[in-house]
C-alpha cells in the first residue's frame, strides 16, 4: 500500500491502522525472492513492449523500401525517396503536423475545462435527470460520427464556421467531451469537498481554493483525461473532411490521400503520425499509473 | 482577539427536504468559552457549525460575533478556524506548508510564515516535522497537525468538527487534553462538537445538548446529570431508571411509594428520574423494597436489576456486597438524588 494518500482515491476509506506508521514497518509479504520477482518484471516489460512495437516494424520496412514484394521478408532494394518527400516543403506535412497540434491542443484544453466542470457536477452531485445526462453525454460515442457532422456542417456554413480551424475545434468538441467528462465524473465521485472547505475556513477565496486544492487534487485525472481527447482529435478524419471541407488539412487527410496510392509515403507519414502519441505517452505515464494513477489501484506495486 | 459568538433563531432546512436540520436555534458564547454541542449524529450539529463558519447559508436566523451579524461575510473573511473529523492534510504540500497555509492566503511573506509554523509544531508538541508528508504520519500526529494549521492565523474562533472521533483511545484522551491546554492557554472562544457525552462533559466550560435539530438543556455538565431538563436528555446521559408518578407538593407518589423530594416541582404527572449510582442499599428516608432480578459482576462494581412495585430498576452496588436472585432488599433513594421531569416524553 502507497503511503501517499491523495484527496482522490482512498481517501476516506482509509482507516487509521492502516497508515505508514515509521515505528511499525509493515510485514514484508510472503511471496517470491525480490530477485525473482524483478525478473519476472522485465520479462512482462519485454513482452508488452515487443507488443507494442512489432506492428510498427513493416512500416519502418515500407518507409525505406524502393520495392517490397511476396516473398521476401525485408525489401530487397532500398530508398530514402519516401522520406525526402515527407520532408520537402511540396508533401505539405509540416503545415498538416502545425494544422493538427493547433486543432488537437485546443481540443484538448476546451475539453479539459469543460470536462472539469461537467465531470465535477457528475461525479459530486446528485440531481434531477443525472442518469438522462449521462446517456444523452454517450450520445456522440454512439451515434456515427458521420450522422452528427452531416447535421452539423449545415448549420456551421450558416455560421461560416465550416473549412475554418475554430469549426473543426468545435466539431472535435463532440466526440471527445463524453470521455473527458466521464473520466473526470469518475475522478470527482472519489473526491473529498471537505478538504476544500478546510481551505475556505483556512482563508482561500474560491479561486484560490480551485488552484491550491481542487486543480492539485484532480491534475492526475485531467492530464490523462486531456490526453484522451488529444489523441481522439489527433487521428480524427471524417468530421474534418466534412466540417474542414479541404481547406483545413490534418495529417490524416493526408496519410489518406497516399494510403493505396503510394505505401511508401503512407508508411513514413504514419510513422511521422504516431510520433506525438508516443511522446505524449511518456510524457503523461506517471499520470497513467503508479503512485500518482489518476484511475486508482491500476499498476500499484 | 477573541469574540464572543451569538446564534439568533438559526434555522437550516435542506433543499428537497421538508423538516428544518436545525430548526431555530438560539445561544450564546462567551468571549474565551468553550462549549460543547453534544447531540448524536444528524441532530444539527455539524450543519449549525458550518452556519457559524460561513460554509453554508442559513435558511433565515442570525450569527453575531462581538453583537455584528457576519451572516453577509464569506467564510474565507470570517477569522473562524475550524478542525474536522478527518485531519484533511492537503496531500500535495509538506506538513509546514500545511500548517502555513492560512498565511500562505493572507499574504504573509515566507519568513515569517516559516518562524510562526515552527511555534505552531512546539503548540502542538511536534517540533522539526515541518519536511515530513502527510502520508507519513500517525492519525493523531496528523490531527494534531490539522489543529496547528487552524490556530496559526490566530483566529477569533475555533470550531472543532468531532475532532478526536476517529482517534484511538489513547490518542483521544491525549489529544483532547492538549486542546483544553491549548484553548485555555491562547483564550480563544471554541465550539466542541461531538456525539460523546463523556468528552463533553470532561472537556467543556459548558454543554449545549442538541437532539432534531434543536436546543434540549444548555448548562453546566453536572447539570446534565443532576436536573436533566427532559426524559430524552436523561436518557442520552445513561439514565435507565424513569418512574412514573404525580408530584404534590414536596412529595412524589408513585408505586415505589410516596418519596420525598429534594427540589420543588410543577404539582401533577411526572416522571422520576434515578441514575444507576444513586440508589443506595439499606433503610433510612425514601426506602422502599426491591426484589433482585439479576445481579452482573463488573470488576469495579456489581449492576443489579430489580423490581419494586411492579418497576424494574437497574442500579450499581460496590463489588463486595453478594445479591442473590429473588433476594427481597431494602432499598433508598437520598432526597438530594430526586428529580423530575415531565411526563410527556417530547423532544423540545
Amino acid at each position: 500500500m502507497s503511503g501517499d494518500r491523495g484527496i482522490v482515491g482512498e481517501a476516506g476509506v482509509m482507516l487509521p491502522d492502516e497508515r505508514l506508521d515509521p515505528e511499525d514497518p509493515p510485514q514484508s509479504v510472503p511471496g517470491p525472492r525480490p530477485d525473482q520477482r524483478r525478473v519476472g518484471r522485465y520479462v512482462l516489460v519485454i513482452v508488452m513492449c515487443t507488443l507494442l512495437l512489432v506492428p510498427f516494424v513493416p512500416l519502418i520496412f515500407w518507409s525505406v523500401s524502393h520495392r517490397w514484394f511476396f516473398p521476401t521478408i525485408i525489401p530487397d532494394q532500398l530508398s530514402d525517396r519516401a522520406w525526402s518527400y515527407l520532408l520537402s516543403e511540396r508533401s505539405q506535412v509540416l503545415e498538416g503536423l502545425t494544422t493538427s497540434l493547433t486543432i488537437a491542443l485546443c481540443v484538448a484544453v476546451l475539453a479539459a475545462a469543460i470536462g472539469l466542470s461537467g465531470g465535477r457536477a457528475l461525479g459530486l452531485y446528485r440531481f434531477r435527470g443525472k442518469r438522462v445526462v449521462e446517456l444523452v453525454l454517450l450520445a456522440p460515442v454512439i451515434v456515427p460520427a458521420i450522422a452528427v457532422a452531416m447535421g452539423i456542417q449545415v448549420l456551421f456554413i450558416r455560421y461560416s464556421l465550416a473549412d475554418t480551424i475554430p469549426g473543426v475545434v468545435l466539431v472535435h468538441l463532440v466526440p471527445t467531451i463524453p470521455y473527458v467528462v466521464l473520466v473526470m465524473g469518475a475522478v470527482f465521485a472519489n473526491y473529498d469537498v471537505s478538504y476544500e472547505e478546510q481551505a475556505r475556513v483556512l482563508g482561500a477565496n474560491p479561486l484560490r481554493v480551485f488552484l491550491h486544492v481542487t486543480l492539485p487534487a484532480v491534475l492526475p485525472g485531467l492530464i490523462v483525461a486531456a490526453f484522451f481527447a488529444f489523441l481522439i482529435s489527433w487521428s480524427e478524419y471524417i468530421m474534418t473532411v466534412l466540417i474542414g471541407g479541404g481547406q483545413v488539412v490534418t495529417l490524416p487527410l493526408l496519410l489518406f490521400s497516399f494510403v493505396g496510392s503510394d505505401p511508401s509515403v503512407a508508411a513514413a507519414l504514419s510513422l511521422f503520425f504516431i510520433a506525438p502519441a508516443i511522446v505524449l505517452m511518456v510524457l503523461t505515464s506517471r499520470y497513467l499509473s503508479g503512485d500518482q494513477a489518476a484511475v486508482g489501484g491500476i499498476g500499484r506495486a | 482577539m477573541s469574540v464572543s459568538v451569538e446564534l439568533v433563531e438559526l434555522t437550516k432546512t435542506y433543499k428537497g427536504t421538508a423538516e428544518p436540520s436545525v430548526d431555530g436555534i438560539s445561544m450564546t458564547i462567551e468571549k474565551g468559552q468553550l462549549v460543547a454541542m453534544l447531540g448524536p449524529s444528524g441532530c444539527g450539529k455539524t450543519t449549525t457549525m458550518k452556519m457559524l463558519a460561513g460554509l453554508l447559508e442559513p435558511t433565515s436566523g442570525d450569527v453575531r460575533f462581538d453583537g455584528e451579524s457576519v451572516i453577509d461575510i464569506p467564510a474565507e473573511k470570517r477569522q473562524v478556524a475550524m478542525v474536522f473529523q478527518k485531519p484533511l492534510l492537503f496531500p500535495h504540500m509538506s506538513i509546514g506548508d500545511n500548517v502555513a497555509f492560512g498565511l500562505r492566503m493572507r499574504g504573509v511573506d515566507k519568513k515569517t510564515r516559516k518562524l510562526k509554523v515552527s511555534e505552531m509544531m512546539e503548540l502542538v508538541r511536534l517540533p522539526g516535522m515541518e519536511e515530513r508528508r502527510p502520508g507519513q504520519l500517525s492519525g493523531g500526529q496528523e490531527q494534531r497537525i490539522s489543529l496547528a494549521r487552524a490556530l496559526i492565523t490566530e483566529p477569533d474562533i475555533l470550531l472543532l468538527d468531532e475532532p478526536l472521533s476517529q482517534l484511538d483511545a489513547n490518542l483521544r484522551i491525549e489529544m483532547r487534553d492538549l486542546i483544553r491546554q491549548i484553548q485555555a492557554e491562547l483564550g480563544i472562544t471554541s465550539v466542541f462538537v461531538t456525539h460523546d457525552q463523556e468528552e463533553a462533559v470532561m472537556l467543556a466550560d459548558r454543554i449545549v445538548l442538541m437532539l432534531l435539530g434543536r436546543i434540549q438543556q444548555d448548562g453546566l455538565p453536572q447539570d446534565f446529570y443532576e436536573q436533566p431538563a427532559t426524559q430524552a436528555v436523561a436518557r442520552f446521559f445513561g439514565t435507565k431508571n424513569f418512574v412514573p408518578g404525580t408530584v404534590r407538593g414536596r412529595r412524589f407518589e408513585s408505586a415505589l411509594g410516596t418519596l420525598q423530594l429534594g427540589q420543588d416541582h410543577p404539582d401533577g404527572e411526572g416522571m422520576l428520574v434515578i441514575r444507576q449510582e444513586a440508589i443506595e442499599i439499606g433503610p433510612g428516608a425514601n426506602s422502599f423494597e426491591a426484589t433482585v432480578q439479576r445481579a452482573m459482576y463488573l470488576g469495579t462494581h456489581v449492576r443489579v436489576w430489580a423490581t419494586a412495585g411492579g418497576v424494574g430498576l437497574q442500579f450499581t452496588v460496590p463489588p463486595g456486597v453478594r445479591h442473590e436472585e429473588d433476594e427481597t432488599i431494602t432499598l433508598r433513594l437520598p432526597m438530594a438524588q430526586t428529580w423530575v421531569v415531565p411526563m410527556e416524553d417530547r423532544i423540545l
